[in-house]
């Protein structure tokens, strides 16, 4: 196991860049779904404003 | 409301896209799992790069997606400007950043594999400095949308950035490698190596569905909310005019 | 084709007007190439291998100056609203606006370079080629600027927007204009280099100006 994190001595390199991938596509992910969250709360708050304004 | 008829479009897309959703979050866990498992486990070291070779497994990929999802701008930009269909500007918009996020673990990747293949951190390699600029590209592509307060404004423009980069990105290229064959260091060893074995093939082939499906299913998050933007936007609006 | 020439005559007079234009990109022109000498030192051998690609950058830096003003003053005094009302179609207004921008930033930079090209020791062999590259790649980077001017037109700030959208549309004018100067140099021959920046021209003249006036109708609506 250890000789498969060695990578042949080229840990240093192999790690950091799949780390760095994975590390973009996590914050890609992450920003996506929050901003997607956020999107969805404002408009049903807006939309349920409406419904509760439309009798009067 | 007068501009309900502007959601018909984006409501059956958000319909589509919705079902397909599942299906694109569970192909690239599935693809990238299998991959990634082929691609340390079972792919043997190269003979002449040793392990470091392994890093192909990313930098390929992600280097595939950011021509991809340039690709993809491009004719979405294409279909917002000439049948003015709604979501394909919001597509477009979407899809940047992910594009510009690929492009530069590519270039971090590719600068990861520089160090010991060609004993420094970034060489002007033709690819390398081709995938710069396509970074470049994406960065003028996102702040020009930020540039604007009319987002119907925005995306026009931007859409039409959009294909002038796309009409530049094969004639760039072309210099960058016409440049770079004209400065060519006396040794450099190629990123590719000797033929590519089946071995590699498959897990790196893997790896890029895998990619592709996790841009679908973010493309499809990231859309819905700029759906969902435009719709607040226009509530407000209506809200200020009411 | 007399509204054409009357247009471009129109701005270069107000180019001339304005506190004179040319100047500024000339002297922004010679100013960025005195600093480096500044910078990377006297010696004449370095000044002489970079001298090719620093006359490329500067100049091209000069031209993209200026570009902001290119709808700019048009855009906020309305009369660019005119110019898309007038009988002349908007392609052809901008392809004459970017001859105006040429004649008063491209062709100023292409005279001063030689004598440029004299403080930076550009060898003797160099000097035609940089003439003709010159002449062929600063027409394309005025008319590839105007698609950037068109589209931050309406934008507050466009100036830095302006660049972060034009540089990497510049990068093969550059390669192929430096390309030109290092081949004749060389003792090879320049031709290739030069035939692809008049291809790049011709393309521009093609496309250019109507991606820049789509992007005009655009900010105008």
């Amino acid at each position: 196991m250890t000789e498969f994190f060695h990578m042949g001595g080229y840990a240093a390199f192999v790690w950091p860049s799949f780390g760095i991938t994975a590390a973009i596509m996590i914050a890609i992910v992450i920003d996506s779904w929050r901003g997607f969250v956020r999107e969805r709360d404002t408009l049903d708050k807006l939309q349920s404003q409406r419904t509760k304004r439309k009798p009067s | 409301m007068v501009s309900l008829h502007k959601f018909a479009n984006p409501a059956r897309f958000v319909r589509m896209s919705s079902a397909l959703l599942p299906w694109m979050v569970g192909m690239s866990a599935v693809l990238i799992t299998v991959g990634l498992y082929l691609g340390l486990f079972v792919a043997p070291p190269d003979y002449q790069q040793g392990e470091s070779m392994r890093i192909i497994f990313v930098h390929v990929p992600s280097a595939w997606m950011s021509m991809f999802i340039y690709s993809g701008m491009a004719i979405a930009s294409a279909t917002g400007l000439i049948w003015k269909h709604p979501v394909a500007d919001l597509l477009a918009k979407a899809s940047a950043p992910v594009g510009a996020g690929f492009t530069f673990a590519t270039l971090a990747s590719g600068s990861l594999w520089g160090q010991p293949m060609w004993g420094t951190w970034w060489v002007w390699d033709a690819r390398l400095t081709s995938y710069l600029i396509l970074f470049f590209l994406y960065i003028g592509y996102m702040a020009l949308w930020e540039a604007f307060d009319d987002p119907q404004r925005a995306g026009k423009a931007a859409a039409i950035l959009a294909l002038v980069g796309a009409v530049n990105v094969p004639i760039i290229k072309f210099s960058v490698d016409w440049w770079n064959t004209l400065h060519q260091p006396a040794s450099v060893m190629k990123m590719d190596g000797p033929a590519i074995d089946s071995s590699m093939l498959v897990p790196l082939l893997i790896m890029a569905l895998g990619f592709t499906a996790f841009y679908g299913a973010v493309v499809i998050v990231r859309t819905q909310r700029e759906i969902m933007a435009r719709k607040v936007r226009t509530l407000r609006m209506a809200q200020v005019q009411a | 084709m007399n509204r054409f020439f009357s247009l471009v005559r129109r701005d270069v007079a107000l180019a001339f007007r304005q506190g004179s234009a040319s100047t500024m990109v000339v002297m922004f022109f010679i100013l960025t190439v005195t600093l480096f000498p500044l910078g990377v030192g006297p010696e004449a051998n370095i000044l002489q291998r970079i001298s090719s690609g620093v006359l490329w950058v500067a100049a091209m830096l000069a031209s993209m100056l200026s570009l902001d003003r290119l709808f700019q003053a048009d855009f906020e005094d309305g009369s660019l609203d005119l110019l898309t009302l007038g009988s002349l179609p908007l392609e052809v207004t901008v392809l004459a606006k970017c001859l105006a921008h040429w004649l008063t930033t491209g062709l100023p930079l292409i005279i001063i370079a030689p004598l440029l090209g004299v403080l930076l020791h550009l060898e003797t062999s160099g000097y035609v080629t940089l003439l003709i590259s010159m002449l062929l790649g600063t027409p394309t980077l005025s008319l590839i600027g105007a698609i950037g001017a068109a589209l931050t037109v309406g934008v507050r700030r466009g100036g830095v927007l302006l660049s972060l959208l034009v540089i990497p549309l510049y990068i093969p004018i550059l390669i192929f204009g430096v390309g030109s100067i290092d081949a004749a140099i060389g003792g090879l021959t320049e031709r290739p280099h030069l035939f692809v920046l008049g291809a790049m021209l011709l393309g521009s003249v093609a496309l250019c100006p109507w991606a820049a006036a789509a992007a005009l109708k655009l900010n105008l609506e």
